[in-house]
């Protein structure tokens, strides 16, 4: 197969055309000739490329094992984390095509500028406000309750930006805040220790918010966490027409 | 439009979607058996002519779809086109108008005693 | 940006959404003429007996299928669409896309055979 050791992988790789700022679709594809080796990750690849080829790539990445979402990549067409993708798995005849998230813009080569995607989880109100100070008990929150299982679901976004470069209606409607956001939003919804639940659900609804989502579901099926986006989008909706039912919106 | 209003079309939307749910299964089903002879006037009316409740379904099945259609619509125009504000709600209020007003004149022509 | 841009659109719920969004832009399209060809009965029978006489030719018999397929293929996608955002998340609403399209397929064989 094509983890052979000896052979060699052509590699196409989005090269931007200038350095700084430049729009998504400014650039080109360039390909290089990367070693296999056993057990390769497209991560192994691109570094490979800017240690020996080019050293001008840019790319980002921190932990090298899935913890801190730095290096997703869009990889043959669908964005993943490049450092827990083995070329085995997506390499299709001994090539591969790697280029930078999609729907933020480019700050060279495959690295992102992700200011826009944290930022709506600022506008979606991804903050948690409590009542506590430090000098009061630990609130209890019982594990087993519906709404704690429910933050369960959602917790475990680290902020790679898959979902979100995944999502078609982020590219229809740029200020759309986009699956990691809302997701944010809706483990926050759950919390029974926070107050800012009002202002949260006008911050999630309409055109910008849950209402525009199409149950797509590419968030949910590119997830590397395999988080249930779609779900958390769906309970916004029901929680805001309730909150709008009510006359709280 | 206000984010509170946009939350209110897409419920308008889904609620006149369960609405349409029932109108659709029942027009399906009448349609399927219709057409087993072929389709004529004299079928179709003798059917619908002074029959309220047939009317009153016909016309409950227009409201529905003129404040389904519309919202729908607008979702593509805006993500298609990228309309937005004055025009994008102006279309969407002239579609929905339109369509209710035409659609009542085709249930009406359908059931009016004798024709007009 | 690349040519492989749809293969992360290739799984069944984006299916749903473009059979959905198809069949509801083929409706409306075709609603203002449904509407229409209804209202000429105002004129009393024989003008709408005139347009069903048209709507005899095969290509228009063939477009009358694909909109029943397209009511039905739109009628049973948004009811997936109802249960995936009304009711909690379960697994099994993953097979609701494959029961829409046997739903939509088994109401336009039901026309085709019956109008034939």
């Amino acid at each position: 197969m094509a983890g052979d050791a000896g052979s060699v992988l052509k590699v196409s790789v989005w090269r931007s055309s200038g350095p700084g700022g430049v729009a998504a679709g400014d650039g080109r594809f360039e390909t290089f000739e990367v070693p296999r080796q056993p057990s390769q990750t497209v991560l192994d690849v691109v570094t490979h490329i800017q240690r020996h080829c080019d050293p001008t790539l840019g790319y980002r990445f921190a932990c090298r094992v899935g913890v801190c979402g730095s290096c997703a990549m869009v990889v043959n067409g669908e964005a993943r984390w490049t450092c827990r993708t083995h070329v085995d798995k997506v390499a299709e005849g001994g090539r591969l095509e790697v280029a930078p998230l999609r729907n933020l813009p480019v700050i060279r080569d495959l690295a992102t500028d992700m200011s826009a995607f944290f930022d709506k989880w600022a506008r979606a109100r991804g903050q948690f406000s409590g009542t506590r100070s430090r000098q009061e008990p630990f609130a209890v929150v019982e594990p087993q309750s519906e709404e704690r299982r429910q933050v369960d679901l959602g917790i475990e976004c680290i902020g790679c930006g898959v979902c979100y470069s995944s999502c078609d209606v982020v590219e229809w409607k740029p200020d759309y805040l986009g699956p990691a956001a809302m997701n944010r939003a809706w483990t926050l919804v759950n919390d029974v220790r926070d107050t800012a639940r009002r202002e949260r659900l006008a911050a999630v609804a309409g055109d910008a918010g849950c209402h525009a989502c199409h149950t797509h579901m590419s968030c949910t099926e590119r997830c590397p966490k395999h988080l249930p986006l779609t779900s958390a989008i769906a309970g916004l909706k029901r929680e805001t027409t309730r909150a709008l039912l009510r006359g709280e919106l | 439009m206000s984010p509170r209003a946009q939350a209110g079309l897409w419920f308008a939307q889904r609620m006149s979607a369960v609405v349409l749910a029932f109108a659709v299964v029942v027009h399906l089903a009448t349609m399927i058996y219709a057409v087993r002879s072929g389709l004529s006037a004299a079928e179709i009316l003798d059917r619908t002519r002074g029959n309220l409740p047939w009317f009153l379904f016909y016309a409950g099945f227009v409201v529905a779809i003129a404040v389904h259609l519309p919202i729908g619509l607008r979702n593509v125009i805006a993500e298609t086109l990228g309309w937005r504000g004055r025009l994008l709600e102006a279309c969407t209020a002239a579609l929905a108008a339109g369509l209710l007003a035409w659609g009542l004149r085709a249930a009406w022509a359908v059931y009016a005693p004798g024709g007009a | 940006m690349s040519s492989r841009a749809w293969r992360s659109r290739n799984h069944p719920a984006y299916w749903a959404f473009l059979v959905h969004r198809v069949s509801g832009l083929a409706l409306a399209a075709f609603l203002p003429l449904h509407f229409w060809a209804l209202g000429q009965a105002l004129s009393g029978p024989a003008a709408l007996d005139g347009f069903l006489s048209w709507a005899d030719h095969p290509a228009v018999k063939l477009a009358e299928f694909g909109l029943v397929v397209a009511l039905a293929a739109h009628l049973a996608g948004g009811l997936r669409l109802l249960a995936l955002e009304f009711l909690p998340w379960r697994e099994w609403q993953k097979s609701l896309f494959a029961a829409s399209v046997a739903a939509a397929l088994a109401a336009g064989l039901l026309f085709a055979l019956n109008v034939g």
